[in-house]
């Protein structure tokens, strides 16, 4: 009995190995590490979109360069060209990395301290911004202050706390993100202020707040306090104010991406949460929503040991064309979005191995290439294209360039790697509708749940129709109209005979 | 009084071939005007439902065929509109499921409607009252039936024709179930309204009933089933 249980568990464990080992296959299409959702919710494994090319951190800058201290809860990073900024937060400095080829990343220099000023050094800087000119701005949080300096770190100017009225005085100045336009116009996201991004001029003077979150109450909630609650509740509950983001990023347009990790689930898949936001200069959220669901991250909340609940965006990084990649902070994944809001790819797990997140916080980018970084493994987690997103990067990019036929080329490559892409279905249903295969297209945008554009390719297969075939219409419309007439008057005449046959008879 | 029974049970198939041939010509055409008949209760409500019922009018069998041709209906709407207007997931569709979750609770409804109205001196059977509720379907299948074709001619932008048509039919059909209700049991309109809404209750009641009663007899099964494990045991 003994035995035929351990033979038993023996050839379970080869068929269990065997199981794992095909999942890992190397070939990079089934390791299920990146994934996209189908139009039913279902999460469809993808061939991996991106690779770790490298991991930045302590070991490869080296200590001594580092002066032996080891980078500490680092916050946020900036790209600007080939040079990686790394706000290294609670070691009070900046490191300046740049990227030769080969992936070779070399730490330039440690900014810790500028010239210029009497308070010339930093207390817990939580975000950097380097203008095209080369001007560092600071977010330097304990100092209450936003501090520009030029590229040979001397100090140019202070961005404080406004004492404009508009601005509460009773709270303290706590710049937590920043960015800046191409006109010099500073935007702070600051702790405990819920009335939006703070504004300042070029000459640090306080304009105003851009983009305040909407106050959202639902109706029980209002009834509920307003009505049953006493006084002392209440007091006790927390007042409807809105949220706060939770990072912003400037693209290259001038319009300031913002992420928001306050909201009720319910909300998500309606559109009413919009934890990804493109503000424009009104402060009015206007990122494209083309696709089915909102860009929310996952769509499915599998729980984990955790993670649990939906996807929270803790930052977001706008590539070329207007894509864009969000970081959420819960299951340590990415998510790719185009310009329509359409998911391109989903990559990313928790853990401890290379391309995996304990604590990611912050998400920029250099070309297509993607840096992480971990606040808690303090490290740079460096991604490069596939091939398989390679391929759709550039069937975006020549479907833009009005190359309609090359994208469609592409997008069938695409769909050589991942049969699943509704995307290339799309893509090449317009480059066939072009072509005038209105049938044709009609099976591609079915395959992609595209109705308007099948309602395009449809509309036009039936003009054709109805005008090659118009003369069978019109026989088979004459047909029915004629003859239940001419039957009709058969009958009448038959009936009228034979009641005249009756006449005669009665008579 | 057997004897009789079986003596006339004996006769029927004396009856000559012609004469049964005769009958079930004359049920054939019965079956027909019935049939037709849902044209005018669907036009004309009040004589129609009144006529239905007192007169005769309508058939058991035209009731079932408009009760299966409304799931059909209903099932087909699924699988063959165009995909611009439904986009059901037919790859998980199981279509015996898909009408079984319209019937039963129709069948539910009403019976909930004839033990609430039987109570409150409504006239209508329990047959009165399904035959009624079956030919209130009648504007369902005939203006979705022809509108599943329809829709594979239509595109997107031209969808509002579409959906108009869908809601008129449905509008229909509560109309003539509100009216068929008041005929069947010779209420007034607000007595009927208030019944609607009894029957909706009635209907919750009695799912809750079946709910309770199956896992009652689940409970039941287990604990006779653990009582023979247990003798078993003990008897090992």
């Amino acid at each position: 009995m003994k035995i035929m249980q351990r033979i038993l568990a023996v050839l379970c464990g080869i068929v269990m190995l065997t199981a794992v080992s095909a999942s890992q296959a190397d070939d990079g299409f089934s390791t299920s590490y990146t994934y996209g959702y189908d139009y039913w919710e279902d999460v469809q494994e993808s061939p991996d979109a991106y690779r770790v090319a490298a991991v930045i951190d302590n070991s490869t800058l080296g200590r001594e360069n580092l002066e032996n201290v080891l980078m500490n809860k680092a916050q946020s990073l900036y790209v600007r060209g080939n040079t990686l900024y790394v706000c290294d937060t609670a070691n009070n400095r900046i490191l300046e990395i740049t990227r030769s080829k080969n992936n070779e990343f070399k730490l330039k220099r440690i900014i810790k301290e500028m010239t210029g000023t009497e308070n010339n050094t930093f207390a817990s800087p939580y975000d950097v911004f380097v203008d095209p000119a080369g001007n560092i701005y600071v977010a330097d949080y304990d100092h209450q202050r936003v501090v520009m300096m030029d590229k040979n770190l001397k100090w140019i100017r202070d961005y404080t706390k406004p004492t404009d009225a508009t601005f509460d005085q009773s709270q303290n100045f706590l710049p937590k993100k920043i960015v800046v336009d191409v006109a010099g116009r500073v935007y702070a996201l600051c702790q405990n202020i819920n009335k939006g991004l703070v504004k300042f001029e070029e000459d640090g003077f306080f304009s105003g707040f851009i983009g305040a979150n909407t106050v959202s109450v639902s109706m029980a909630d209002y009834i509920w306090k307003r009505y049953f609650q006493t006084k002392e509740q209440r007091a006790q509950t927390a007042n409807f104010v809105p949220t706060e983001y939770e990072n912003v990023y400037i693209d290259d347009d001038g319009f300031i991406y913002a992420t928001t990790i306050v909201y009720s689930e319910g909300d998500l898949k309606w559109d009413k949460a919009k934890p990804i936001r493109r503000l424009n200069s009104l402060g009015a959220d206007i990122l494209i929503k083309n696709d089915k669901f909102p860009p929310i991250g996952d769509l499915q909340w599998v729980s984990g040991a955790e993670s649990t609940g939906p996807s929270k965006m803790v930052d977001v990084t706008v590539l070329n064309d207007d894509m864009y990649v969000a970081l959420d902070k819960i299951r340590g994944r990415l998510f790719g979005y185009d310009s329509q809001g359409v998911l391109l790819w989903a990559f990313g797990t928790k853990g401890n191995v290379d391309g995996a997140f304990t604590g990611a916080v912050s998400i920029e980018h250099m070309g297509h290439d993607l840096l992480v970084l971990d606040q808690q493994k303090n490290n740079i987690t460096v991604f490069e294209p596939t091939e398989y997103s390679n391929t759709i990067f550039d069937a975006i990019e020549t479907y833009l360039n009005g190359e309609y036929d090359r994208s469609a080329e592409l997008w069938q490559d695409v769909l050589k790697m991942n049969a699943n892409y509704p995307l290339a279905f799309r893509g090449i249903g317009r480059a066939v509708l072009r072509q005038n295969k209105y049938q044709e297209a009609m099976d591609w945008f079915k395959l992609a749940h595209d109705r308007e554009n099948y309602g395009r390719a449809f509309k036009l297969y039936r003009k054709d129709w109805v005008e090659q075939n118009i003369w069978w219409i019109i026989l088979i419309v004459a047909v029915l109209l004629i003859v239940p007439l001419v039957l009709g008057r058969v009958k009448r005449t038959k009936w009228e005979v034979v009641m005249h046959e009756h006449s005669k008879v009665r008579k | 009084m057997s004897i009789a029974r079986s003596a006339s049970k004996k006769a029927k198939p004396a009856k000559s071939a012609s004469s049964r041939s005769e009958s079930r010509k004359a049920w054939w055409n019965r079956y027909l005007a019935s049939l037709k008949y849902g044209l005018h209760v669907m036009t004309h409500p009040f004589d129609g439902f009144w006529d239905l019922i007192h007169e005769k009018r309508g058939t058991l069998a035209a009731a079932h065929t408009f009760l299966i041709l409304f799931l059909l209906t209903r099932v087909m709407k699924l699988m063959l509109t165009s995909f611009q207007f439904i986009s059901a997931p037919t790859q998980y569709i199981n279509v015996f499921e898909e009408m079984g979750s319209l019937a039963l609770p129709f069948i539910i409804l009403c019976l909930a409607n004839w033990a609430m109205t039987t109570l409150f001196d409504g006239k209508g059977r329990f047959k009165d009252i399904y035959m009624a509720m079956c030919y209130a379907l009648v504007p369902y299948i005939l203006i979705q039936l022809p509108m599943i074709f329809v829709s594979n001619m239509l595109t997107f932008e031209e969808g509002s024709f579409y959906s108009v048509l869908l809601s008129v039919s449905v509008i229909w059909c509560v109309f003539l179930v509100f009216i068929g209700l008041m005929e069947v049991h010779d209420y007034g309109p607000g007595k009927t309204f208030i019944f609607l809404i009894v029957t909706v209750l009635g209907a919750a009641v009695i799912i809750f009933l079946i709910l309770v009663f199956f896992s009652l007899l689940g409970d039941a099964a287990s604990y006779f089933i653990s009582m023979y494990r247990e003798i078993i045991f003990r008897l090992n």
